[in-house]
């Protein structure tokens, strides 16, 4: 009697991990299995990233840090915030999110921007600046390791809708869509590189080709550019639902910002 | 002031051969470069860095235009008495930088 119960339960758990594996299988919008973009590069590469003092963005994050605990007229982002290893774990993980006050959907610099403006009353920092690409990564950091989690429920539907419009939209010269090499072609080479599924769990990264930081837009655009398209703007809300749409589509993956990425 | 990192073991022992590591942050512009609208970016670099331990100098390096940006040193030395490492830097705009890490020997 004990036996046929323990036999049952093993066949129900069987049953449902076969439909459990089915679903992800059957999910032609996530690749399977899901890698992070380190997994990607060369081995000199990973370790670059992995070594917290040699891995370059760890200059940035320390500048990061500095502007944190930075005044403006008294109040500073650990005025509010606190400790960012406290208050600041798991938010890039939640990034992008809709935001009320925005009445869209924002991504992390925006945010970032909209607390510094809003809330220290400093000038606005500019998309790629050291300060604003520091302050991501030391806030980034503080998520490292834990899943994706975004919500695309509510508000947040419809740029999630846009952005997955986009991404399997061909686009350029080249007439290429996001997911013909992404999903189609991952793991293949092209020319000397080998092509990612398009992970953004590592953003802000250094990118060896730019010699310095860069955001998740700044590499999204490099794609753009690379199927001659054209680029669109920072803070475009087609770069924000697409940021969105990679973002769903890497859920349950463990962040790995700041990266490092050839 | 430029910014820059540096590590030492916490401890070490006397004679003990031990690393140290730096990383200063730069863009290290080599003047060859030329940016959207075709013009020459002029050249940016880190020239000289030097590294003291206690009052002697350990380490010098003269850099020129090809290498990379944050540049990233890694050299030994022979662990002698406890005292501060100290790394001094400066590019060819006069800019400076320094960075120091106590050195305990047991």
């Amino acid at each position: 009697m004990k036996c046929d119960f323990a036999r049952q339960t093993a066949a129900l758990l069987l049953a449902s991990l076969c439909i459990c594996l089915h679903a992800l299988a059957a999910d032609p919008a996530r690749p399977v299995p899901a890698k992070n973009g380190s997994e990607f590069e060369s081995a000199d590469v990973r370790a670059l990233q992995s070594d917290d003092f040699a891995n370059p963005m760890a200059l940035w994050v320390e500048r990061g840090k500095a502007f944190w605990s930075r005044t403006f007229d008294g109040r500073s982002c650990a005025g509010c915030h606190g400790d960012a290893a406290r208050s600041m774990k798991g938010v890039a993980a939640r990034y992008p999110r809709y935001d009320a006050s925005a009445g869209e959907v924002i991504d992390l610099s925006r945010r970032i921007d909209g607390c510094v403006v809003g809330g220290l009353g400093a000038q606005k920092l500019d998309a790629e600046s050291d300060d604003l690409l520091g302050l991501e990564a030391y806030i980034a950091l503080q998520s490292r390791g834990m899943p994706m989690n975004v919500s695309v429920d509510g508000p947040a539907h419809a740029t999630w809708e846009k952005g997955r419009g986009l991404y399997f939209t061909r686009v350029g010269q080249l007439n290429l869509a996001c997911t013909n090499c992404h999903d189609a072609s991952w793991g293949k080479r092209l020319l000397a590189e080998t092509i990612s599924q398009g992970q953004p769990t590592g953003w802000p990264a250094y990118r060896l080709e730019w010699q310095r930081p860069g955001s998740l837009q700044r590499r999204l655009r490099a794609c753009f550019n690379g199927v001659r398209a054209a680029m669109p703007p920072y803070g475009s809300p087609d770069l924000v639902a697409l940021e969105l749409y990679l973002a769903w589509r890497a859920q349950g993956l463990p962040m790995e910002a700041p990266g490092v990425r050839r | 002031m430029l910014l820059g990192r540096i590590q030492v073991p916490p401890s070490v022992q006397r004679g003990e051969v031990f690393e140290v590591r730096v990383i200063v942050q730069h863009p290290m512009e080599t003047g060859f470069r030329r940016d959207y609208d075709g013009k020459l970016i002029p050249l940016h670099i880190v020239d000289r860095l030097a590294c003291r331990y206690g009052a002697r100098e350990v380490f010098r390096v003269e850099l020129g235009s090809g290498i990379a940006a944050n540049p990233y040193f890694v050299f030994p030395v022979v662990a002698t008495d406890s005292g501060e490492m100290v790394v001094e830097w400066s590019d060819d705009r006069g800019e400076k930088g320094r960075v120091s890490a106590m050195v305990n020997v047991a």
